[in-house]
């Protein structure tokens, strides 16, 4: 029986070995799909199409609103997984409730952002620009609903079961994932964002 | 709210099969599939079949399903093309069953051609490359299974699923994209295509993509991570060298055709405006992104069949692969450069000389790799004691072929020269001449040889050589005219031409090649009916039948569920070429070994996804919904599954190896 004990434990810290250069790998795979979105947006800045343009659309302060709670949420999953390290699973419920809740907020200035602009009648459909900007944005919006639903999945999961070693992993590339959105608003916020002011 | 819409979306009841090509589909789908069924309850293997091979996460039996999938895939394919040739055989008399020129009118003529396209890359070449690695890579780096065996079997139902909707037209009616392979942005817009055709062609390829994306994270990790001790890098086989490398490229490369198809999409659907005329859209952007894709994607195919080639050059030479580190920086070149040459697709389109002349260079330099690679296997089998069995011919096969297509290649990467060619039919022919002739032919090498160690007895020799030749004559036949053809000034994708032009003797002797090819194929079938009957005489008994020298062959064949039953040591290159050499046999220690469980839960997940791509095509609503939560509701369930391993114990193992030393 031992040594099956002892094969599982060197077989686990392999397959956490192999899981997380998966997901890495899997993170790159998603940033070349951010780096089209990227591109797509850069070329189709200038097409109005006789619409708006990204300098009258956009409100910077507002953005900036959107990128410190986003950053802010980065920082409480962060204290979130030193908690976990520390194996306190009151704290790692705390820390990951807030950062859902800054999650969740930020999704919903984003979607006031839309419908605001819909409702002036600048939707996707508007122009190359409108389309490439709300598919962009949009996506990553995408992204941070499904961190949310695994989010909060995990946390029922912590508060029924504790802190198993298979939640702790999921959790780890959670919190991998989750800095990774956040950069990848970084650039929106310098690329879609601030350079509208110029 | 139209609940009518809300359930089945835009299906009628006009969409039905009606005419003669989908009802002919539709009945020979059936047909097949009914003859399955009634096999399988006759021989009461529904069971045997769920348990032993649906639901395996063992990469021998996906890799094998791989192979049946895209061996039937080609015979759709194949099919295609011979409509296509014959058509425009006939397209110079009276026109019959309802077409003005021949017996197919346009437009379907343009669905075939684009049906024969994407059907030919994704999911024969792309099938039978992903069956090969799944099956011999593994074995090559000492390996009991993949680094994640579930995704390896949600990969391959996905690209199932691919398979099974890009042929759903036939079964539901309706139509394929007109578009060309790669559906073309202004052209694929609802603008020009308003119907279902363009849907089917996004959905089936999102799907089926995202299978080989995860193929691809999967093998990749696979190989840096699961290596047996002892083997570095430098001491890979060339086969899991360009593997790894082709699999590098599709990590790199399927998320841009993945979003691209995803733009698509919403232009589609959203009514967005990333490539329509109108609006301010920009179609060159498509024309860009799909090429980003679509080069490198052709390197995808191509690499693993130059790895196979060096497999087999050496062990047939007898001879350890020449130059060994260049090979492998000849590939990695080929790698780097493929992302760098993209803009040689569409030359005409308008980019200025200064571009042009850029990316002409930067193909060409994709020609100095490339014939390192021919000189070093060409200098192994210098010397070399060759003994000519049938996959060494393919390989003969590919050189003559190879050389002939890059050379055309070459003189389209002038973009002087290319302004005059391109998109003739000397295109088509120079890439079936890279990709049959490169790719294919590798595979099918690939096959002969790795053939007694997945079944455990070899192929029947005879009839393989004449498969060999009657290919090899079946493609110059049909593709040297193409060559013509193209430089008489004939565009490709051509449904009708004027009879003044002279062409039809020409397209006259592309199809009686494509005959001599179908023939070819159906030698191949009989040859592994033959091969089965003849199994006791070609019985591989020892493991290894080549005298091979990397580490599948140090294996029993067929090959053990568990793969080897204590991992071997690596030393050197060519690793069990020198274990053969030492002949010290250490005493064995048998260890447990942890495997992979069976699960069904691919099946279910692609399933979900399939019926969610279906309904995204028709636009219902409730049944995309359905399949979409279903899809969730089945990756949560399984991320959270505890119980995918077991453990098979020492002694077990003793047990087996000894039984599986006995018998061979
Ligand atoms: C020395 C190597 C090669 C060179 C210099 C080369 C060059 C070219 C050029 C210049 C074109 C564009 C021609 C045009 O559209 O007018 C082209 C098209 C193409 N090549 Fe190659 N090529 C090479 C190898 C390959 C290989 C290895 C493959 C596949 C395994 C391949 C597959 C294709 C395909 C599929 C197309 C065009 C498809 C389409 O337009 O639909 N080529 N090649
Ligand atoms: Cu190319």
């Amino acid at each position: 029986m031992n040594s099956v004990t002892t094969l599982n434990l060197k077989k686990e810290t392999e397959n956490n070995d192999k899981t997380t250069l998966g997901f890495w790998i899997y993170l790159m795979t998603d940033l070349v799909m951010f780096g089209v979105l990227f591109a797509t947006y850069t070329v189709l800045r200038g097409n109005t199409f006789g619409g708006p343009m990204d300098r009258n659309v956009f409100n910077l302060p507002f953005a900036l609103s959107e990128t410190l709670i986003l950053l802010t949420s980065s920082f409480t999953c962060g204290l979130a997984i030193l908690a976990l390290q520390q194996k306190n699973k009151i704290q790692v419920i705390l820390w990951f409730s807030l950062t859902f809740i800054l999650g969740i907020t930020f999704l919903i200035l984003e979607l006031s952002e839309f419908s605001k602009l819909i409702s002036e009648g600048n939707s996707w459909q508007r122009s190359g620009f409108l389309s490439a900007y709300f598919t962009l944005v949009g996506t990553h919006g995408l992204h941070i609903t499904a961190g949310l639903i695994w989010m909060i999945i995990c946390l029922f999961k912590i508060w029924k079961e504790g802190l198993t070693s298979s939640l702790s992993r999921k959790l780890t590339l959670l919190s991998l994932f989750w800095h990774f959105l956040d950069i990848v608003w970084i650039f929106i916020f310098t690329i879609v964002y601030l350079m509208s002011g110029i | 709210m139209n609940w009518k819409s809300f359930i089945i979306g835009q299906l009628t009841w006009a969409d039905l099969p009606h005419q003669w090509f989908t009802i002919g589909g539709t009945g020979a789908i059936f047909t097949m599939l009914g003859a399955a069924a009634v096999f399988l309850t006759i021989t009461k293997r529904w069971r045997w079949l769920w348990k032993n091979w649906l639901t395996s996460t063992d990469p021998k039996k996906i890799g094998v399903m791989y192979l049946i999938m895209a061996f039937l895939m080609f015979v759709r394919g194949g099919l295609d093309a011979l409509m296509l040739f014959s058509q425009q055989v006939l397209t110079v008399g009276p026109g019959v069953l309802g077409a003005k020129h021949g017996y197919l009118d346009a437009n379907h003529f343009q669905q075939i051609f684009t049906a024969h396209g994407d059907i030919m890359v994704f999911f024969v070449t792309m099938g039978f490359l992903f069956g090969l690695i799944n099956l011999i890579v593994p074995l090559q780096i000492g390996a009991r299974d993949l680094a994640f065996p579930f995704l390896n079997s949600l990969g391959f139902w996905l690209y199932v699923a691919g398979a099974i909707l890009i042929n759903m037209f036939f079964v539901l009616g309706g139509e394929f994209a007109a578009t060309g392979w790669l559906a073309v942005a202004p052209l694929s817009e609802l603008q020009f295509q308003p119907g279902t055709g363009v849907n089917y062609w996004i959905w089936s390829l999102q799907i089926s993509g995202l299978g080989t994306l995860i193929g691809g994270i999967n093998f990749v990790v696979t190989i840096l991570k699961m290596r047996a001790p002892g083997m570095s890098l430098m001491r890979m086989p060339m086969f899991t060298w360009t593997s790894l490398m082709s699999m590098l490229l599709v990590i790199s490369i399927f998320p841009i055709l993945a979003m691209t198809i995803a733009l698509l999409t919403v232009d589609r659907y959203l009514g967005m405006h990333f490539f329509t005329l109108n609006n301010a859209g920009n179609q060159m952007m498509y024309w860009n992104l799909i090429w980003m894709w679509g080069h490198p994607e052709v390197y995808v195919l191509i690499i693993p069949a130059f790895g196979i080639y060096s497999e087999v050059v050496s062990t047939f030479a007898q001879k350890k692969v020449f130059g060994y580190p260049s090979l492998v920086a000849a590939a990695g070149l080929i790698t780097l450069l493929s992302f760098t040459v993209w803009l040689h697709h569409f030359f005409t389109m308008g980019a200025g000389a200064d571009v042009n002349a850029f990316f002409g260079i930067m193909t060409m330099y994709i020609g100095i790799p490339t014939g390192v690679q021919i000189v070093n296997w060409l200098l192994t089998m210098f010397r070399g004691r060759i003994r000519y069995y049938s996959p060494i011919y393919w390989f003969f096969g590919f050189i003559s072929t190879f050389t002939f297509g890059g050379m055309a290649g070459m003189l389209m990467a002038l973009p002087p020269v290319d302004f005059q060619i391109h998109n003739s039919l000397f295109l088509v022919a120079h890439f079936h001449t890279m990709i049959v002739g490169g790719a294919l032919f590798g595979i099918f090498a690939g096959i002969t040889y790795w053939f007694p160690k997945i079944t455990g007895f070899k192929l029947d020799e005879k009839l393989g050589k004449y498969v060999f030749w009657t290919w090899l004559v079946g493609f110059f036949a049909s593709f040297v005219p193409l060559y013509i053809l193209g430089m008489m000034g004939a565009t490709r994708r051509m449904d009708h031409y004027s009879p003044s032009t002279g062409w039809q003797y020409l397209f006259l002797v592309s199809l009686i090649g494509a005959l001599i090819i179908v023939v070819a194929v159906i030698l191949q079938v009989v040859q592994l009916i033959v091969s089965i009957k003849n199994r006791r005489q070609l019985r591989d008994t020892t493991g290894d039948p080549w005298n091979g020298r990397s580490l599948e062959w140090s294996t029993p064949s067929p090959i053990p569920f568990y793969n080897f039953p204590v991992i071997p040591q690596v030393h050197s290159r060519d690793a069990y070429w020198e274990m053969k050499k030492q002949k010290n046999k250490s005493p064995i220690i048998y260890e447990d070994i942890v495997l992979p469980k069976n699960t069904a839960m691919g099946i279910y997940l692609a399933a979900f996804l399939f019926l969610f791509g279906l309904a995204m095509v028709w636009q219902a609503t409730l049944f995309a919904i359905i399949g979409l939560t279903g899809a969730i509701i089945c990756m949560i369930k399984r991320t959270f599954d505890e119980n995918t391993e077991y453990v098979l114990p020492a002694s077990e193992v003793e047990k087996l190896d000894k039984q599986y030393r006995l018998t061979v």
